[in-house]
């Protein structure tokens, strides 16, 4: 008689268990869909920036600040402005670098180098070159005409 | 090296672009400023190099072949130039810029793997955006600073080239080229591309050759401006900050150049840009002047300035084509020996560009604190015994103040008629770049000194010594 009240309290007991162990993964479940939806809603809502917005941040930024500096510039220096403001939009140089040094096996036809590539290191070699006569020639007129400017006496 | 030190990197490049323009606040400290601005470039070119090498022994001997080709030719431009040139040698410098974008789009657009923007064929939406941008402002900067260097460079007559129709052919012409950006953003196909280019390279052509000689030196600010822009198009296309820092510091200095040149002529920015200003050679019509004016000559001129207590020297551009700059310094020199005060009054449009005229006095050895811009002196011509206009016209002409039917009216002026004596260095009797009869030649105070400008100062340096 014992034995059989036991066995059945036993029984019980396991039931019991197994329903919490099915509430805990049905918990778990949900938790892990909320945890997705969250993440979901992070990514559209302002959890992670994207660089365009961040880029155009500075780009306004700097408008910004362009426009203070270059107010400041003495009208005496507009030409030595104008011929700086050349040498230094020549960074562009920095993206005909990575087109003149483009890896030829990263787009190949059966081991040839692909035309994409062999194209874009003709455009970088020459946008290098233009580049190059507008970095030097710029900043070297520049200093020309700027060692030019004495005071009296 | 890891792309997050890359980035700062090309930060402090930015940042020391802005100290080198913001060195030219003064001549005391703008070949700092200057010396900031190369090692700018030298940190942005190192960093390239270091965060994606070029792939292979091939790749390194391009770049090093790129470089050293494009410097010794730069080098050699700016050791050989002359500064009566410089207009011209900015305006080339600005296609370059304007070209290299276009290439530089091209090569994004051919091997966007390089540049971290997707693969051929698949690259980003936002980046296909932004060099299609880049590249048309850079193929309009191209076109639009060849046609202004050759019309700066006497190649191409100053005289605007109007044809029927042009605004209606322009306006086409843009609408074509949104519809084939937003086209090529959708294909990636590169004839698209090649369209983009061609009818921006197109719409360069049409935009400048319309307009006059006199107005070139907004053409080349303008110019300066588009090619910053062009550049930070790139710079987003390539996410690099140097580059779209630089490209807003250059776009918004040429955009205030742009804005000072259109005040300092009374004109619009809209009005320069549909064009039809300035011709050379604009008939003037009605009767030929006849009217007497006092003539000198070079003794005269010497007896009058030793005699000054007080001489400003209104230079013009037909003083540099002259060059007599330098013969001015020397009279100007002995001048002072003798005790006279000088000055220099400068316009804002005396040369062919913002602050030619400032050079090309440095140049002759003129130090800077002589030399005063239109608003820090024009209320000093009142007691100044002799104004002494030298290869200038249009900038001293008083009906700028009082005519209203003058196509000039409204132009801010150099008041040199207030001063007692005015003399004036002049060719002949023709009129002036814009076309327009000067009436301080007809005052009583104004003394006409014909000749060739270098000849007659050289013979008032005689008659002085």
């Amino acid at each position: 008689m014992a034995a059989e009240i036991q066995q059945q309290l036993l029984e019980q007991a396991q039931a019991v268990a197994n329903t919490a162990r099915q509430a805990a993964e049905a918990a778990q479940a949900h938790a892990d869909q909320i945890a997705v939806g969250l993440g979901a809603a992070a990514h559209m809502g302002g959890g992670a920036i994207d660089p365009f917005v961040f880029r155009l941040a500075i780009f306004i930024l700097a408008v910004f600040v362009g426009y203070f500096v270059v107010w400041a510039v003495t009208p005496a220096l507009h030409t030595p402005l104008m011929s700086v403001t050349n040498a230094i939009s020549s960074v562009i140089v920095v993206g005909a670098l990575l087109s003149v040094g483009v890896d030829l096996a990263s787009d190949t036809i059966d081991g040839i180098p692909g035309e994409g590539t062999l194209w874009a290191r003709l455009f970088g070699f020459v946008a290098l070159v233009l580049a190059s006569v507008n970095i030097f020639g710029g900043f070297l007129v520049t200093e020309r005409m700027l060692a030019m400017y004495k005071k009296k006496g | 090296m890891n792309a997050n030190l890359a980035a700062l990197l090309y930060l402090v490049a930015g940042i020391l672009f802005i100290l080198a323009l913001r060195g030219l606040s003064s001549p005391a400290t703008s070949r700092r400023g200057n010396l900031y601005g190369m090692v700018g470039m030298g940190i942005a070119i190192l960093t390239t190099l270091a965060y994606r090498p070029p792939v292979g022994l091939s790749a390194w001997l391009f770049v090093f072949a790129g470089i050293g080709i494009g410097g010794a030719i730069g080098a050699w431009r700016a050791r050989t130039v002359a500064m009566t040139d410089m207009p011209q040698l900015v305006a080339f410098f600005h296609a370059l810029v304007g070209l290299a974008a276009v290439l530089v789009a091209a090569g994004a657009l051919y091997a966007p793997q390089a540049f971290g923007i997707g693969m051929p064929g698949e690259i980003h939406g936002a980046s296909l955006v932004e060099m299609s941008i880049g590249a048309a402002i850079g193929a309009l900067t191209f076109t639009g600073s060849v046609i202004a260097f050759l019309k700066l460079d006497g190649r191409m007559s100053g005289k605007p080239i109007l044809l029927p129709q042009r605004h209606a052919i322009n306006i086409g012409l843009a609408v074509a080229l949104v519809l084939l950006i937003a086209v090529f953003v959708v294909s990636q196909s590169h004839w698209v591309f090649g369209l983009i280019v061609l009818a921006s390279l197109a719409l360069g052509l049409l935009i400048i050759v319309p307009i006059g000689g006199a107005d070139m030196p907004v053409v080349v600010s303008m110019l300066n401006s588009y090619s910053g822009w062009a550049a930070a198009g790139i710079g987003f296309t390539l996410g690099n900050l140097a580059l779209i820092i630089t490209g807003a510091l250059v776009g918004s200095s040429g955009a205030i150049l742009s804005y000072i040149m259109c005040k300092g002529m009374n004109r619009s920015f809209i009005s320069v840009i549909l064009g039809g200003f300035g011709g050379e050679t604009t008939a003037v019509a009605g009767g030929v002047e006849t009217r007497p004016v006092k003539q000198g000559s070079a003794e005269d001129a010497a007896y009058i300035l030793n005699n000054a207590a007080k001489v400003i020297i209104v230079p013009g551009y037909g003083m540099a084509v002259a060059q007599a700059q330098h013969a001015v310094r020397e009279m100007a020199d002995i001048l002072k020996g003798e005790g006279v005060e000088i000055k220099y009054a400068i316009h804002p449009v005396a040369g062919r560009m913002p602050g030619h005229m400032n050079v090309l006095l440095a140049e002759a050895n003129v130090p800077y604190d002589e030399v005063f811009e239109l608003e820090d002196i024009n209320s000093e011509f009142g007691q100044t015994d002799v104004a002494f206009v030298i290869g200038a016209n249009d900038i001293t002409n008083p009906s700028a103040k009082t005519d209203k039917s003058s196509p000039i009216y409204g132009m801010p002026v150099l008041d040199v008629e207030k001063a007692k004596t005015v003399l004036f260095i002049k060719r002949g009797m023709g009129s002036g770049y814009a076309g327009v009869e000067n009436e301080l030649f007809f005052r009583d105070n104004t003394l006409m000194l014909f000749g060739d400008a270098k000849k007659v100062v050289e013979n008032i340096v005689k008659a002085l010594a």
